[in-house]
């Protein structure tokens, strides 16, 4: 079990706007009126994008049994990730001390029958309220079958879903990160006059393989991506993730301690960006470009951001004309409030009022400057306050995250699902097709005048189209 | 209001379309004791039964005129009036019907005077119903054919309300129902039960629920249908309240009916969705005059919901749709209340229904016009009968298994697809292909840089976008 100071230490964090201000963005849950994850809840979905490796849940079934094969991250080859596992423990094993020994033959039949590079074994409380010693466990293993064995000790009561996103970096950077040198560049990738930089993102989970959309634009411009920390991503690329030359911050703070580690250890920059959006797309190439101070990588990503814009503003004038004006109240809860209203703003969208549950104070100001000083921020998330928001804003939709979906459609509001469950790709210029090609197929669906107008034998009923009456009584 | 596009090519390849003496089968094999006799070779009734005993994996009572070389050029009244003796003779039938092929209407046959000849020769058999039916193969469909016999066997049937001296209404419960041949008998034990919540006691004509809907009767063999519209059924028509006519093909036979019966007959061209159900129960409850159960407008209330859950998978999904005028017209209504897109709609034979569809344009054609425009259109989605499953395999996308014949599953007769209920089974079954196999995925992107383990690097050339 992690002690009160392991835990106050990663809660401090430095990088974070949150630290700075009384009300913590790690505040306790409060009893009654918690909806959020716990602890294991974050490093899970933290880490589980890394594909080939076994991630081992420890504990009783509620943890893993709830919510494996529970997430919309792709990948390119190895799928052992979508391999649930967890050592499933029994009331005897909690009674009897028997837990550490079922992890530790746990440890080797997935070894035996998958072969991965290395394992991730998750606390819970159960283990941890009796004192498994995991970090013990995974030494031992590492020892008898040579095989990296990594301890995340993330407890759900160690506190939010955010913690356990820290809790998940930290296990990466103590344990993984460093552990490999990078490979040569390969002899195919070469072309004359492109000097190739090594760089990481973090916190890019590759939902949906949105980051798809992203990564043939950095190969072109010679921008090798080392690690995504964790989407698509491999063990031996983890390993490696020291040597890059700057760190992207994807859209969210979650594992910012990542980032700050890396520089303080290594003195590796970073910078903080979205892929959501054309503009915050070109922002975080130029970014990379700056960072990397390379004035013929600069001169080539502006090319590329002209052609690609160009290209992209083109194929969705069609849709712009369809969706501009039309009024969004915006509440997300992983991505980055600021990143999706760019996005939207992109498509002559207005977005009335917007969540800042998660934001920082820096996302504020941020979400101020784009969308002017009277805009509505929104810190109460609760079903009743987010409809009341929709009805006086007379919101046309409601983005937010597959929790609220039932909340907007039992009251026949029209809903985008902007969370890691979705199963489409909104990054980079190509993804901003599919988020108009889904904003538009739900504003304009005839299925809300439909559930809307009462039934036709109620009084007050409109006809929805004029196609409702095939019954024509012909009298005799 | 669709375009309609005819016929242009020479070949019908892999077609769409079965023939009107199916048709005229199907709505004589919804009556009690009843056998179609098919006037023909051997071979146009052998062709139909496999087709019917695939589709609803029953044994099918139906017989042929057998004509062969001799009659087919010499005449084959003899053929006509023989074998209605023998079936008569043979099976104590209630209805036969004579069914006219392709082969008997370009020989010149005249199956009403056969008829007339069959009654005058064998009075014996007068207790026997006898309707013959124009129905050959090379027009229409199996839709056309049923309506075709449908109209005879009431022309025939049901006395004019003058001549018997039945009232509209003297049976204040009694509702006929015209029940066109896209309804299932799943369907029809639907309506049943919604009819009955309002307290109305309906009268199927035909009704393939009671005859071949797959039950296990304890009578091991009958040379005619067991169960279906008693004939006798056919002299009470006179009495009912009300007359549902579902499905636009039937709309001469429902007009023909309140001709001669002055029931008030209610039209509908089908009941598929929201719109056409909520349309079934208005009419359901204006005819009972009663109010609408709160266990309807709670399956109202699901549907409802259902829409609203479907409507990410359907929404502008692209859809090809293949099948006879009055279910093409009743799927393209479904999937349009959803906001999918027909992007290929492929009608067995033209109807006046057809013109007024709403979609862009209809091809009457065959399953090969369906690939070519769905490919042409990237369908994601195919509505047809086990046929297209072949056409859906080619172009890799799912299908939903809707019409005739439906060979290659278990039960797919029995599918319910009208009203509340069934239309929202029909949207999950639909929504749940989508989820499982018409998704859209990012194709994977193999970095040339990537750093993946040895068996996962790919040769591949550096970007040049």
């Amino acid at each position: 079990m992690k002690s009160t100071k392991d835990i106050a230490e990663l809660l401090d964090e430095p990088a974070c706007e949150h630290n700075k201000k009384e009300k913590s963005g790690c505040a306790k849950p409060k009893p009654g009126s918690a909806a959020g994850g716990c602890a294991f809840d974050g490093a899970q979905i933290a880490l589980l994008p890394i594909a080939d490796v076994a991630h081992i849940v420890h504990g009783p079934i509620a943890c893993a049994g709830s919510s494996w094969d529970n997430r919309g991250t792709r990948s390119s080859g190895s799928d052992l990730y979508k391999v649930g596992m967890t050592t499933d423990l029994t009331e005897q094993d909690v009674i009897m001390g028997r837990s550490e020994k079922r992890l530790f033959h746990s440890i080797k039949q997935a070894i035996d029958t998958y072969h991965p590079p290395a394992v991730f074994v998750y606390n819970t409380c159960v283990p941890a309220l009796v004192g498994d010693d995991i970090n013990a466990v995974c030494k031992e293993a590492i020892q008898r079958w040579g095989v990296p064995v990594v301890p995340v000790d993330c407890a759900g009561f160690y506190g939010t879903k955010n913690l356990g996103n820290r809790i998940a970096g930290d296990a990466m950077v103590k344990y993984v990160v460093g552990t490999r040198d990078p490979d040569p560049l390969p002899k195919l990738s070469e072309r004359p006059g492109i000097r190739v930089h090594d760089v990481n993102l973090i916190g890019e989970y590759n939902i949906a393989g949105e980051f798809w959309h992203v990564l043939p634009l950095l190969d072109e411009l010679g921008l090798r991506v080392l690690c995504t920390l964790s989407g698509d991503a491999r063990f031996r690329e983890v390993q490696t993730m020291h040597k890059a030359e700057v760190n992207m911050m994807v859209c969210s703070k979650a594992m910012v301690n990542v980032a700050r580690k890396l520089q303080q250890q290594y003195g590796t920059p970073w910078f903080e960006g979205s892929f959501y959006g054309i503009t915050d797309t070109s922002q975080s190439l130029r970014d990379f470009a700056k960072s990397l101070n390379d004035a013929d990588l600069l001169a080539r990503t502006e090319a590329l951001i002209v052609r690609e814009e160009t290209r992209i503003r083109k194929e969705l004038e069609p849709w712009r004309e369809r969706l501009a004006g039309k009024r969004v109240l915006l509440f997300t809860g992983g991505v980055k409030s600021w990143s999706v209203i760019s996005a939207l703003q992109d498509l002559g969208m207005v977005v009335v009022a917007t969540g800042t549950k998660k934001s920082t104070e820096e996302d504020k100001a941020r979400i101020r400057e784009l969308m002017g000083e009277d805009t509505v921020m929104i810190d109460d998330g609760s079903p009743r306050a987010l409809l009341k928001i929709v009805k006086d804003y007379q919101a046309d939709i409601l983005i937010a995250g597959g929790r609220n979906m039932y909340t907007a459609l039992k009251a026949r509001v029209p809903f985008l699902d902007i969370n890691q469950e979705r199963e489409f790709g909104y990054e980079g210029y190509q993804g901003m097709l599919e988020l108009v090609r889904q904003l538009a197929l739900t504003i304009e669906s005839p299925v809300w005048p439909a559930v809307r107008a009462p039934a036709p034998w109620k009084a007050g009923y409109v006809s929805p189209t004029s196609a409702v009456s095939h019954a024509h009584p012909h009298t005799g | 209001m669709a375009e309609i596009h005819k016929r242009k090519k020479a070949l019908s390849v892999n077609p769409l379309k079965a023939s009107q003496p199916i048709g005229g089968s199907l709505a004589t094999l919804g009556f009690d004791k009843a056998i179609p006799m098919l006037h023909g070779s051997q071979g146009c009734t052998a062709f139909a039964k496999v087709f019917f005993v695939r589709h609803f994996r029953e044994p099918i009572p139906l017989q042929s005129t057998a004509m062969d070389q001799g009659s087919s050029v010499m005449g084959a009244d003899e053929n006509v009036v023989e074998g209605l003796k023998a079936i008569a003779e043979k099976s104590n039938p209630a209805l036969i019907t004579v069914l006219t092929t392709g082969l008997a209407e370009t020989q010149g046959a005249d199956v009403h005077r056969n008829v007339r000849e069959f009654r005058a020769k064998y009075p014996e058999f007068d207790h026997v119903a006898v309707v013959a039916v124009n129905t050959p193969d090379f027009t229409g469909c199996v839709e056309t054919g049923y309506a075709a016999t449908l109209t005879e066997i009431i022309r025939v049937l049901v006395p004019d309300a003058a001549v018997a001296g039945t009232a509209p209404g003297k049976r204040k419960r009694q509702v006929n129902v015209l029940a066109g041949p896209m309804l299932t008998p799943g369907d029809l034990e639907s309506l049943r039960e919604l009819m009955e919540q309002f307290q109305l006691r309906p009268v199927f004509v035909p009704d393939i629920s009671d005859s071949l809907d797959g039950v296990l009767t304890d009578q091991d063999f009958s040379p005619v249908t067991i169960g279906g519209t008693p004939v006798s059924e056919m002299a009470t028509l006179g009495y009912a309240k009300a007359t549902l006519v579902i499905g636009a093909s039937l709309q001469k036979a429902g007009e023909l009916l309140q001709e001669k019966t002055q029931v008030p007959s209610y039209f509908f061209k089908h009941c598929y969705g929201l719109a056409a159900s909520d349309a079934l129960i208005c009419a359901l409850s204006e005819i009972a005059g009663q109010d609408v159960p709160e266990r309807i407008e709670r399956q109202r209330a699901q549907l409802q919901d259902t829409m609203l859950d479907t409507h990410f998978m359907l929404g502008q999904l692209r859809i090809a749709i293949a099948a006879d005028p009055d279910q093409l017209n009743a799927l393209i209504d479904l999937v349009n209340e959803m906001g999918s897109e027909v992007v290929a709609a492929i009608s067995a034979a033209n109807a006046p229904v057809l013109a007024d569809a709403k979609t862009a344009s209809i091809k009457i054609g065959d399953l090969e016009d369906l690939e070519l425009t769905a490919k042409a259109h990237k369908a994601q989605l195919l509505i047809g009968n086990s046929h297209a499953v072949a056409t859906a395999e080619r172009l890799g996308i799912p299908v939903l298994r809707a019409g005739f014949p439906l060979y290659d599953i278990i039960g797919g007769y029995q599918k319910t697809w009208i009203g509340y209920r069934g239309t929202r089974q029909a949207l999950f079954d639909l929504a749940n292909l989508v989820i499982n196999f018409a998704h859209e995925e990012i194709a994977p992107y193999h970095s040339v840089y990537a750093q993946k383990p040895e068996n996962e690097r790919q040769q591949v050339s550096p970007s040049c976008h």
